[in-house]
């Protein structure tokens, strides 16, 4: 793997602390009837990093991400996470191990307002029983009260307060993908997933968007792991890239060992149409 | 006051009592198809085989007793002790526990990413095969159900209105009974879907799946908890109808009347299915006193379903469904 840095951790440039390795992926294989979609790839996430996937169309970058979030299961290869290796999980499973995830086409509660969207995030974090719930009573009046504060939390950090009781239906597609990733903070996660945050966005979304991933990785100092069309975009966002090219992993390292790798290189203007 | 006005009146107070019976009906079909998309077609029949437990655990009935009898030629058919009316009830909400789960684990678990129409062949092929299950557990004669809700005539309600009205209404105890338990069920199911972290769930399951996933929503696990929900409502559905008149099989045809009552209020709102069922109870009643002797009467056959037709030429969604867009 990666010798230029050491096991245990570094301090990065501008001052952030990456840890150890928080999940490694070993050899997984992914295969849909015949045709495979990941062949043999591995690589690992370190804590407090921001860790990026890219490649060109059709390069599995989303059935990567839909293997860490247990919504495929892969053939071959095994996960570990945290230390151990991870069972054959459900997605819902996963989530509730601190994964938390967005969607490349939103995948967001439509009938619901902003608030209540971003609260369902909280869901794995209530623990009193029903009719506590019901009655609004004891564990329940507590626990709601302090997701509230969590979630009021998120939202002024995403800069959402003024449609926090808007129908999601009603936002534009900009927005719409910021409640998403409200939705995915507020559970807390260990690692955050993020399947192409950016796609669709005009500059200016874009900007504020990338903002929003570097200041989450730096004040919650959450472990990100994001796939992402745009070179320039990545490039500054991420602290290491993986580049996979049909299914397989051309390159791994940081942005400027990446940038200047034969392979990707090949791989990026070779499949171009122009 | 005219007398008109009154009879009125009193035809409109029974409409009621029934339109939240109807509700009740509706109401189960709403929350399955709500969570899961599935148009639940047994659960008129859902009403009857829990109507059924309830009288067979009620009575200390054997279940399979006549193909016990059939097959080892023994006589067997009561236990001889019967059980009080409430833990009759609770014995039969395990029941429909239980059903819930054989039906989410042996059906529908198999069927998952199908197309609608599949599901609901598959509640079809449900509704028969619960409905003979239903025949060989517990018999198929018309059975008494006395949940001790006094029937006939309410005198509070006759006294009341004479006090005012100058004349009383007659209104059935029992309707009366059913309309404040529906009721009080309608509350619940709405208190839970808006302040409980698993009506969340559910409403979250409802609205997108994958989504509902990745929050850490376990669909079996809502799946499982709608039809039990939707099994309960048929308890009391079936509870109501069979107490009122009878526990026999044409009690599943009453899901008929639920129909109606869903293309009013919307296959998706839980408020729509209420509202629709006191629509049509109302207004079945009130057509039939204002019209019935103008036509030959017998309209409340038919006056629901025809609401329903105006409804579907006119707004196909419902009064409280999901708007239909379609996109160009």
């Amino acid at each position: 793997m990666l010798d230029t840095q050491p096991e245990e951790g570094y301090t990065t440039a501008d001052g952030r602390k990456i840890g150890g390795v928080a999940m490694e992926m070993r050899n997984i294989t992914l295969r849909f009837g015949g045709v495979t979609a990941i062949k043999d790839i591995s690589f690992d996430i370190r804590w407090g990093e921001v860790r990026a996937i890219i490649g060109p169309n059709g390069a599995g970058k989303s059935s990567m991400l839909n293997v860490i979030s247990g919504f495929y299961n892969p053939q071959e290869g095994e996960i570990i996470y945290k230390g151990y290796r991870r069972p054959r999980m459900r997605p819902y499973q996963v989530a509730r191990t601190g994964i938390a995830r967005t969607f490349q086409n939103i995948a967001l509660f439509e009938g619901m307002s902003v608030l209540d969207n971003i609260m369902t995030g909280r869901l794995n974090h209530m623990k009193a029983n029903i009719f506590q719930q019901a009655l609004w009573w004891g564990t329940a009046q507590r626990e709601e009260e302090e997701n509230r504060e969590k979630v009021e939390k998120v939202i002024d950090f995403l800069e959402i307060q003024h449609i926090r009781k808007t129908p999601v239906a009603r936002l534009p597609y900009g927005l719409k993908k910021r409640v998403e990733l409200a939705r995915a903070l507020a559970a807390e996660p260990s690692i955050l997933l993020l399947d192409e945050p950016m796609a669709g966005m005009n500059v200016e979304e874009k900007e504020d968007m990338c903002r929003f991933i570097l200041d989450v990785n730096d004040e919650f100092a959450t472990t990100i792991v994001l796939i992402e069309h745009d070179m320039g975009v990545v490039m500054d966002l991420s602290d290491r890239v993986v580049v996979m090219d049909y299914g397989k992993k051309i390159g791994d390292g940081t942005p400027d060992e990446v940038r200047n790798n034969e392979e990707v290189i090949k791989a990026y203007l070779g499949v171009t149409d122009d | 006051m005219s007398d008109t006005l009154l009879f009125a009146l009193e035809a409109a107070a029974n409409g009621l009592t029934a339109g939240v019976m109807y509700a009740l009906v509706a109401l189960g079909f709403v929350l399955i198809f709500k969570a899961s998309g599935i148009f639940n077609f047994s659960q008129g029949v859902m009403a009857l085989f829990a109507a059924l437990t309830l009288v067979g655990l009620q009575s200390g009935q054997i279940p399979f007793s006549h193909l016990i009898n059939a097959i080892f030629g023994t006589r067997l058919h009561y236990f001889g002790w019967s059980l009080p009316t409430l833990v009759a009830i609770a014995g039969t909400v395990l029941v429909m526990v239980a059903f819930a789960w054989l039906v989410e684990r042996y059906i529908f678990r198999h069927l998952v990413n199908q197309e609608p129409i599949i599901l609901f062949m598959a509640t079809i092929g449900l509704a028969y095969f619960l409905e003979g299950f239903g025949d060989l557990m517990w018999g198929a004669e018309v059975k008494r159900l006395d949940v001790g809700i006094p029937q006939g005539m309410s005198l509070a309600v006759d006294e009341a209105t004479f006090n005012w009205f100058g004349y009383g209404f007659y209104m059935d105890t029992l309707e009366l009974w059913a309309a404040l338990i529906a009721a009080i069920l309608v509350a619940g199911l709405v208190i839970f879907s808006q302040y409980t972290k698993q009506g969340r769930a559910l409403r979250a399951v409802a609205d997108d799946h994958q989504a509902a996933l990745s929050v850490g929503i376990s669909l079996r696990f809502i799946w499982v908890m709608v039809w039990t929900l939707a099994g309960i409502v048929a308890l009391v559905a079936g509870m109501m109808w069979g107490a009122k008149s009878g526990v026999q099989f044409s009690l599943s045809l009453i899901a008929l009347k639920a129909l109606p009552v869903l293309i009013l209020g919307g296959f998706t709102s839980i408020p729509g299915a209420i509202v629709g069922g006191l629509i049509i109870g109302v207004g079945e009643k009130l057509f039939d006193f204002f019209m019935g002797p103008l036509i030959g009467g017998a309209t409340e056959n038919w006056f629901a379903y025809m609401l329903a037709l105006v409804f579907l030429l006119f707004r196909p969604q419902g009064l409280f469904g999901e708007k239909i867009i379609e996109r160009v």
